[in-house]
């Protein structure tokens, strides 16, 4: 590593670690930060000599980093950001703090992936979904599609696993290749992680034509753009190879979106030459990530956090919440968007015969938005009064990122 | 009423439904449901023709691409137009109000409106994006304008339509005036679920569809305690 580097690296590990001495956060991004101003290519030199993988989508990035990482640790050691920080400052202070490892598992924002591909020549990307996801300020969804395509017409070399089961997905993973130049479209291999959510690919993003779906079939009306058939999907409780080998898959977490994480983390760690058979179990360690599915005791409530972010994630949560009290609470504060229209995005009529408490500084657009699905419920101020107001038991909460912090930091900033 | 239920369409949500737009057919039905109104709510994809005998019409938000489609399907279905003709309802959001004009710009290029109501809009010099709110024409008869809006367009209003509101926070169609009217079409920068925060928007659709001069009220408390959180969260960001 060129001297700037080091220097720059390890001034990087000090301001974390003063960061995290400070109380001021957990220095997973501001070490990266000042990293990344001494030397601008740190990401590249700390790089540099490790297997990476990069995971993106708008969904379950931080939980398939997670799932991921403990896959392919039955190699070695791997450097991951494991706290959510997923951008280049994030993934900078977490290299530099790994030190060297020879592999790597990166969660990216789906606005970085192209640049974090620049810098990083990652082994393998991992590309699981496209929705919808705070208008106000994130690029529309058509147009991030075009972003990662674009990205991979210019490294074809790297393995791509993608999802099957989202249309905009397959689109971006299949740019064309040019034969004449001798470039070939990049290599993918295929996963099917089920999608519950289709109001972004009604249209194609090849050719404006319908999509039609049937069953988990879809294709276009218009061009050949349709389903590819997977190299890896999950069946009951349990995920097929490519092989047809049929893997038991015992999760902590919740939910059929995470047997699709799974299923995910088993097809990037394969890239690497890891055996499902071996890596299989190591998932089962992941209990909780960054808060989310945590499990906290609290006078005599047994309390689970679910974090949804955008429609996409909500039904997920509504999939993996038990039939129990179940709190909701929302924020508009910058990191959530301030908008707050994609509630009529979402049907929460699944709530119906639970006992459903609202909070949040935007608990007025939720009760609103509630009243017009027929869902009773009841305001509350703080998540005290939540507790008090729900009988001993389970306890399940739903909230969208701010809130879900603020929830956290009352239950100790549980991970 | 057309028949004998309320027919409420809802144009294109394969392609004008960037945004909670379903909100807004949810809103109007469970309005007329609570009055004892039958109510049937169609959703009409791009690929299929438009009834021209529904009572509202709603048009919602859409990106660029999906925006010039979705006009060129329009025009070229012509069910709309009967529709209007007949005396329909149609609401339009976002870019379902800027198609409803005779022109306006996506990706760049000039496209031709519906010719339903007299407006043109082009490209801002800046995206529009946050809290909008206005005091509506006072012959309409409502309380003040709440919602949010994101859009680069800006909208330039002919003599034969009325602005919806004076703009009193954010942007609207040039800072001035927000969204139009004419009969019972009406358009708003209000993007989304517009109704959500504006009850008696809706109810006024609900009127100008059945000839009621009035409707039985309804309980209001959680939009009331929305409209006036909403309407704090503007002055504190102003002051």
């Amino acid at each position: 590593m060129p001297l700037r580097a080091k220097v720059a690296s390890s001034v990087s590990r000090t301001a974390a670690a003063l960061s995290r001495a400070a109380g001021r956060g957990d220095g997973s991004v501001i070490g990266g930060w000042i990293g990344l101003k001494i030397d601008p290519d740190l990401l590249a030199h700390l790089s540099a000599g490790r297997a990476i993988a990069l995971v993106s989508g708008t969904n379950g990035k931080t939980t398939t980093t997670r799932l991921t990482s403990a896959a392919v640790g039955v190699l070695g050691r791997v450097a991951t950001n494991s706290f959510g920080a997923n951008m280049p400052s994030g993934h900078t202070s977490a290299l530099a703090k790994a030190g060297s490892t020879p592999y790597a598992v990166l969660e990216v924002d789906e606005h970085y992936l192209a640049q974090v591909l620049e810098a990083t020549e990652p082994h393998v990307v991992a590309l699981l979904n496209l929705s919808r996801d705070q208008l106000d300020r994130a690029k529309e969804v058509a147009m991030m599609a075009q972003l990662w395509r674009a990205a991979l017409v210019r490294h074809t070399d790297v393995r791509v696993v993608a999802n099957a089961d989202d249309p905009l997905v397959v689109w971006a993973a299949t740019p064309p290749g040019d034969p004449a130049r001798g470039i070939n479209p990049p290599h993918v291999t295929w996963f099917s992680a089920g999608q519950r959510w289709h109001d972004d690919s009604w249209v194609c993003p090849e050719c404006g034509s319908t999509i039609q779906r049937s069953g988990e079939q879809w294709w276009c009306t218009g061009c050949p753009l349709r389903r590819p058939e997977p190299h890896w999907v999950v069946e009951d409780e349990g995920v097929l190879d490519p092989t047809g080998a049929w893997h038991k898959v015992s999760l902590q977490l919740p939910g059929k979106v995470n047997l699709g994480n799974a299923a995910t983390a088993l097809a990037v760690a394969a890239e690497f030459g890891v055996r499902p058979v071996d890596a299989v179990s190591r998932l089962g360690i992941v209990t909780s990530v960054a808060g989310r599915y945590a499990q906290v005791d609290k006078d005599g409530r047994n309390i689970r956090l679910l974090l949804a972010k955008n429609p996409a994630s909500w039904l997920e949560a509504f999939d993996m919440a038990d039939e129990a009290p179940t709190l909701l609470s929302i924020n508009a504060r910058d990191p959530d968007g301030l908008d707050t229209s994609w509630l009529y995005d979402v049907d929460f009529a699944p709530l119906r015969g639970r006992q459903v408490l609202i909070t949040g500084d935007r608990a007025y657009d939720l009760a609103v938005r509630l009243d017009v699905n027929d869902v009773p419920f009841q305001h509350v101020r703080t998540f005290d009064d939540a507790l008090r107001s729900v009988p001993p038991g389970r306890l399940e909460v739903i909230a969208n990122y701010t809130a879900f912090q603020d929830i956290r930091a009352e239950l100790d900033r549980v991970i | 009423m057309s028949s004998e239920s309320l027919r409420i369409v809802w144009i294109y949500p394969d392609l004008l439904s960037t945004y909670g737009d379903r909100g807004n057919a949810l809103i109007l039905a469970r309005r007329a449901r609570q009055r004892g109104m039958p109510v049937e709510v169609l959703e009409v994809r791009s690929d299929e023709r438009l009834p021209a005998t529904a009572d509202i019409y709603l048009v919602g938000g859409g990106e660029d691409g999906p925006q010039a489609l979705g006009a060129q399907r329009l025009l070229a279905d012509g069910g709309l137009h009967r529709a209007v003709a007949q005396g329909s309802v149609v609401f339009g959001v976002c870019a379902g109000y800027q198609l409803l004009g005779t022109s306006f710009f996506a990706k760049g290029v000039q496209c031709r409106g519906l010719e339903l109501l007299d407006l043109q809009s082009d490209r801002g010099e800046s995206r529009a994006v946050g809290e909008l709110a206005g005091e509506i024409d006072p012959r309409l008869g409502l309380p003040p304008l709440t919602g949010f809006e994101n859009h680069g367009g800006r909208t330039h209003l002919g003599p034969e339509v009325s602005p919806l509101a004076r703009v009193t926070a954010g942007v609207g169609n040039d800072g001035a005036t927000e969204g139009a009217w004419r009969g019972k079409l009406l358009g708003t920068y209000s993007h989304g679920p517009a109704l959500a925060r504006n009850p008696a928007l809706a109810d006024l659709l609900l009127r100008w569809a059945t000839g009621a001069h009035q409707l039985p009220p309804l309980d209001e408390t959680w939009s009331d305690r929305l409209r006036n959180e909403r309407r704090s969260a503007v002055a504190a960001a102003r002051a």
